[in-house]
């Protein structure tokens, strides 16, 4: 089995994370390793198993469609680093 | 060379659910910021989402409006991307196993009924609104995580008012089937448009150029009326178009370029551990089952087959619902619905819409309406003394028969006494009974029109107009003009 290649500049750069040239080789490697890991399971015949989206057998959590009290908008806001007119304040998107 | 446009939509709708779709936040419009908001949709750490379970009913209430098979086994993904409308940088959608999927809409475009495939039609959730400040951006989440209908159609549609049509149509039935409201002025409803262009008859699609959040149905149309002749001449210069993202500017009348495929998000889809699937029970389907309505097309059509009603009369009972409701309550018990209709749709309305009142308020039964129809059938009063008659009776609730009887306004249709009101029209109005005489013959209808005053409006109207043809005719010099 060949090592799976992980392109880590472009994996840190969705993940909005500034990586030294340092941290991405070591990084890298470290991923690298993971996925050799999880590999591993390629060695398994799972041709007649469903796929299944999650780890615990359950389906179908649902709650009623009711209305419960929601924060109070000083709490709400309370976490913001800046606010304004009742808004959360960031940087200017620009897109 | 001539080009074709090749045009699929994505068309969101807010869910008509009194909560949001993983929390108890009000799903509710015009809140002042961030207090529709709690630790869920704001997507603060440690939280667990919890599906509404009538945002899962209503999903699967559209799939069914819109023909769609629902698959025994949903479930919900993160989309991944980081953007301040996104708190949790990432959207609850459904990605590859949709709660919906291959329907179709049947819609009238152009005289004929048009169909376009629905890929599918899945459950995601919406995301807080921007407002941008000069250097900075304001968010409020009141909006997110109210739960979205995203249908996706195949790309079925060829020019700017046929997708203009099919969004209309789309939000008819979501409107009739009580699936979201689609207030567009509310931003219920936003669009992602995807065009390309090809010569007309290739089996290859052209580039595909997506233009993002419209807003209006009257957007996409102003916008694909734009796009789609630049897009042709790129090629007719010769040049090339690569898929790429536009924005369109409304107050410009353009659309402008944002993002190249090489820069295209990656999302990196993979299940939301918080979530569990959702496998909809033969139990739950058939209530959901119980909750499809008739679709407005086919209500227009059964409306036109039913009571030989003309096409624009149907489309008006289609339109106002309760209105139609009615109309069929009544229409059901007589032997003239389209008088009926006409009597609705004239003359009801407008006395709703004057009095500012509403069908639950209705004075007089639908009994009154059959009744004033067969009066005027029956020839018993002119329609012109019906439309006193029916005032009366929508401000009293009095019989139409009572209202005539005590009235007296039973048509004229004695013979002697038609004359003598014929004889006096004559005698008053020299001038136009000359210009009869003399060839105008629409001189006739002014005296006519003198007879009917001169009976309050109660003479039999065709009977008056044959004795003064008599009366004035046998002194006729001239030809008719």
């Amino acid at each position: 089995m060949s090592a799976p290649h992980i392109d880590i500049h472009r994996i840190a750069g969705l993940a909005r994370l500034e990586l030294s040239p340092d941290e991405e080789s070591r990084l890298g490697a470290e991923l690298s390793n993971v996925l050799d890991y999880i590999k591993l399971l390629e060695e398994v015949d799972v041709r007649a198993v469903e796929p299944m989206a999650h780890a615990v057998p359950h389906s179908n959590v649902v709650r009623a469609d009711a209305v419960r009290p929601s924060l109070s908008h000083a709490d709400a806001l309370s976490q913001a680093p800046s606010q304004s007119n009742g808004l959360f304040i960031v940087p200017r998107i620009v897109e | 060379m001539e080009y074709e446009a090749v045009i699929g939509l994505e068309t969101h709708v807010q869910l008509k659910t009194q909560s949001k779709m993983w929390c108890g936040c009000a799903n509710a419009f015009g809140a002042p910021p961030n207090t529709n908001v709690c630790p869920v949709c704001l997507g603060l750490p440690g939280v667990l989402p919890v599906a509404n379970d009538e945002a899962l009913r209503l999903t699967v209430l559209g799939g069914l409006l819109l023909n769609c098979r629902i698959p025994s086994f949903a479930k919900f993904d993160r989309k991944n991307y980081f953007y301040p409308d996104v708190s949790k940088n990432y959207q609850i959608t459904q990605y590859d196993r949709p709660s919906t999927t291959e329907g179709h809409l049947d819609f009238e475009f152009e005289g004929a009924i048009r169909r376009v495939r629905i890929t599918r039609a899945h459950l995601e959730e919406d995301v807080g609104k921007s407002f941008h400040f000069e250097r900075t951006s304001g968010i409020d989440f009141n909006r997110a995580g109210v739960p979205l209908l995203e249908i996706v159609s195949e790309p079925d549609l060829a020019s700017a008012d046929m997708a203009y049509a099919y969004l209309n149509a789309l939000k008819d039935v979501l409107v009739y089937g009580g699936v979201s409201d689609c207030d567009m002025e509310k931003g219920m409803v936003r669009c992602d448009v995807n065009v390309s262009v090809r010569p007309r008859g290739a089996a290859d699609l052209g580039a595909k150029i997506e233009i993002k959040n419209m807003n209006s149905f009257s957007g996409v149309r102003r916008a694909l009326a734009y796009e789609i002749p630049r897009q042709i001449a790129v090629l007719e210069r010769g040049g090339m178009l690569v898929q790429s993202t536009r924005r369109w500017d409304d107050a410009a009348g353009i659309t402008e370029e944002m993002r190249t495929k090489e820069d295209a998000h990656d999302y990196r889809y993979f299940p939301d551990p918080d979530l569990m699937a959702f496998e909809p029970t033969e139990s739950w389907l058939d209530e959901v089952r119980g909750r499809v309505v008739e679709l407005p097309l086919a209500r227009k059509q059964r409306f036109m087959r039913d009571y030989q009603l003309p096409a624009a009369d149907a489309q008006t009972f289609v339109d106002d619902v309760a209105l139609g409701a009615y109309f069929e309550g009544v229409a059901g018990q007589t032997r003239n619905p389209k008088a009926i209709a006409n009597w609705v749709i004239n003359n009801l309305r407008a006395h709703l819409a004057e009095s500012q009142t509403t069908l639950a308020d209705l004075r007089f039964r639908p009994a009154h309406l059959i009744e004033l129809v067969e009066l005027i059938d029956s020839g018993r009063i002119s329609s012109r003394i019906a439309q006193d008659v029916f005032a009366e009776f929508f401000a009293t609730g009095e019989s139409p028969a009572a209202i005539v009887q005590r009235k007296g306004l039973s048509q004229v249709s004695d013979a002697g006494a038609l004359e003598a009101l014929c004889d006096e029209a004559i005698a008053a109005n020299p001038g136009p009974v000359a210009d009869y005489r003399a060839g105008k013959s629409a001189a006739l209808n002014f005296i006519k029109g003198q007879v009917m005053r001169l009976s309050k409006g109660k003479a039999n109207p065709a009977m008056a107009g044959e004795i003064l043809e008599r009366k004035l005719g046998g002194n006729r010099s001239g030809t008719r003009a």
